[in-house]
């Protein structure tokens, strides 16, 4: 059945148990990102710390409002990036963004993307697309502004 | 003539397509726009097919046949709602429109500095309600900015209904107009205008009415709402997008300075100043939707051809056949009024742990068309408590068994997403 296509039972699961949730201190940069079209919201948090290979992302953290697509794409968004580079972070960043605009076409890679290639679904669904991406966006924003800082 | 909903069905060529693999379409997202009857879209071939032209410019057949298709419409809508002549209504493209073409004639005529009704400043205030929809909220909040007048509004209670219980205080000298929809998009509540207005008009304040949702349905005139100006839009009502109609009592359209400019609403044009045609053409700048505004009429008699009063009657056992199916469910919250009473055919509601955005996919996989999100009413969700709801609006066509289905779908979601629902 199509629905279980899009529910991937690995979405479910971050829905239901989702991981590194709720606000942390200290943190680096705080953006709040709506979709004006549902009302669905996160506030999420980035802390960054430096390394030999560049700043490295110490810890996202977030309040998400919303359907189950957009709270376990946060949870997921977490589990990926916490510990990698911000530069690395960037590319899983576009590679999922790409992966949401392939239409139901794309064929994700799950060494880059992990648990993020159960969304491949979601590209279907035009009016998904925004609940999948928004805690990504919101991470890439908040990530600018702590690197501006 | 009584009312037989199979019969009206098959007026609707789109309700025989499938959607998602097969299934038969269940639309429930009137409220958001209706689908057309064929007699509705056969208007709009006829008129490109036969009659298009541009309108009171062009001095051959097709255009005087093109004129008084556009200028008939304007006739059928006056007489649709009661209006004391054709010339109080003015076409826009839809509510949103119309509501905007009064705040910003008030706003012109504050900015002009022509004093009297319309003239906004410090001191003045413009009252609305938290269950408005954006476009009656919007366009008085960027007209207190620009005029330095106070936005205030009625609340609404736990029920969905309006608070009037400070009334006293909201509706004071200092109001200069009340805007209100006269049924809410999300709730269905139909608010008692009437009353409101009296309080209005005795405080010396003007009344605009929202009557997107409420015009579909029911019987709805002018005078007897004690309005002095509604809008309501043709896509909605078994009509095209891209029409709309404002309707405003003619002293004031004579008084209140132009919105739009541009051509056909002139009188005379100077490099230097302009005078303007008297309404409606003052406020129907350039080149307007003439085959909207003909099939806007076919519209309307496709409608009186059913009759609103019929409809309403059978809307009314439908909705509440609806809301007996959905008080079973459990975890189920109708936002808004549970009984059918002073409520029109919207139902929004929310379900302990199912996202109104999940619910509507797990819909839209049974063949069953609602909306998920704020509904453009994103303060009423905050004053509801919720964050978004999924809604489901019926019209002429809907059946009970469609309104089975949506129940029987909601169960699904309840299972799918583990919900512990029966």
């Amino acid at each position: 059945m199509r629905l279980e296509s899009l529910y991937q039972e690995i979405i479910l699961d971050h829905y239901r148990h989702p991981h590194h949730a709720g606000l942390r201190e200290p943190f680096d940069a705080e953006v709040r990102h709506v979709n004006p079209v549902c009302g669905d919201e996160v506030t999420l948090r980035v802390t960054l710390k430096d390394s030999d290979a560049g700043p490295v992302v110490a810890d996202v953290s977030y309040d998400a409002l919303g359907c189950s697509i957009s709270q376990a794409s946060a949870s997921v968004l977490a589990d990926l990036l916490i510990g990698r580079t911000v530069g690395e972070g960037m590319k899983v960043n576009d590679e999922f963004l790409a992966l949401m605009q392939s239409q139901g076409e794309g064929e994700p890679d799950e060494d880059v993307l992990g648990d993020a290639v159960a969304f491949a679904g979601v590209s279907k669904y035009p009016a998904r697309i925004k609940c999948a991406l928004l805690a990504w966006m919101a991470w890439k924003d908040a990530t600018a502004q702590a690197m501006g800082r | 003539m009584t009312f037989d909903v199979a019969r009206i069905r098959k007026d609707f060529p789109i309700l025989e397509r499938t959607v998602r693999d097969g299934q038969p379409l269940i639309y429930l997202d009137s409220a958001n726009t209706s689908q057309k009857p064929r007699q509705v879209l056969d208007a709009l071939d006829d008129f490109y097919e036969r009659h298009n032209a541009n309108i009171h410019r062009a001095t051959h057949q097709l255009g005087e046949e093109a004129t008084a298709a556009y200028e008939g419409a304007r006739v059928t809508a006056a007489e649709f709602i009661g209006a004391a002549e054709p010339a109080e209504v003015i076409f826009t493209k839809n509510v949103s429109e119309g509501i905007n073409l009064v705040a910003y004639s008030m706003g012109n005529a504050s900015a002009m500095g022509l004093g009297g009704r319309f003239a906004l400043g410090p001191g003045d205030e413009i009252v609305i309600t938290e269950m408005e929809h954006h476009s009656n909220i919007v366009p008085w909040q960027l007209l207190c900015q620009r005029t330095g007048a106070t936005l205030r509004w009625f609340g609404v209670t736990p029920e969905g209904r309006l608070d009037t219980s400070n009334i006293d205080d909201l509706i004071t000298e200092r109001t200069k107009l009340v805007a209100l929809a006269h049924q809410s998009n999300v709730l269905g509540t139909i608010n008692p205008v009437r009353a409101i207005a009296d309080r209005a008009h005795a405080a010396g304040a003007l009344v605009l009415v929202d009557a997107a949702q409420s015009v579909p349905h029911m019987p709805v005139d002018v005078a007897s709402l004690g309005a002095d100006f509604l809008g309501f839009t043709g896509h909605k009502m078994c009509g095209p997008t891209g029409i709309g109609v404002l309707w405003g009592r003619r002293e004031l359209l004579e008084e209140m300075p132009p919105f739009l400019g541009g051509g056909e609403m002139i009188e005379d044009v100077r490099m230097e100043r302009s005078t303007f045609a008297p309404p409606p053409h003052k406020f129907e700048a350039g080149t307007m939707p003439i085959a909207e505004a003909a099939t806007l009429a076919a519209a309307i008699g496709y409608l009186g051809e059913v009759g609103l009063p019929a409809l309403r009657e059978y809307e009314h056992g439908l909705v509440g056949h609806a809301l007996e199916a959905l008080r079973e469910i459990d975890g189920l919250r109708i936002l808004g009024p549970a009984e059918p009473v002073d409520r029109g055919a919207a139902i929004s509601f929310t379900v302990d742990g199912v996202h109104p955005h999940d619910m509507s996919q797990v819909l839209d996989e049974r063949g069953i068309a609602v909306r998920a999100g704020h509904h453009c009413a994103w303060p009423l969700h905050r004053a509801m408590g919720v964050q978004a709801s999924t809604r489901a609006s019926f019209y002429l066509y809907n059946t009970h068994e469609e309104a089975d289905a949506l129940a029987e779908g909601i169960r699904e979601a309840q299972r799918f997403f583990g919900a512990g629902g029966r």
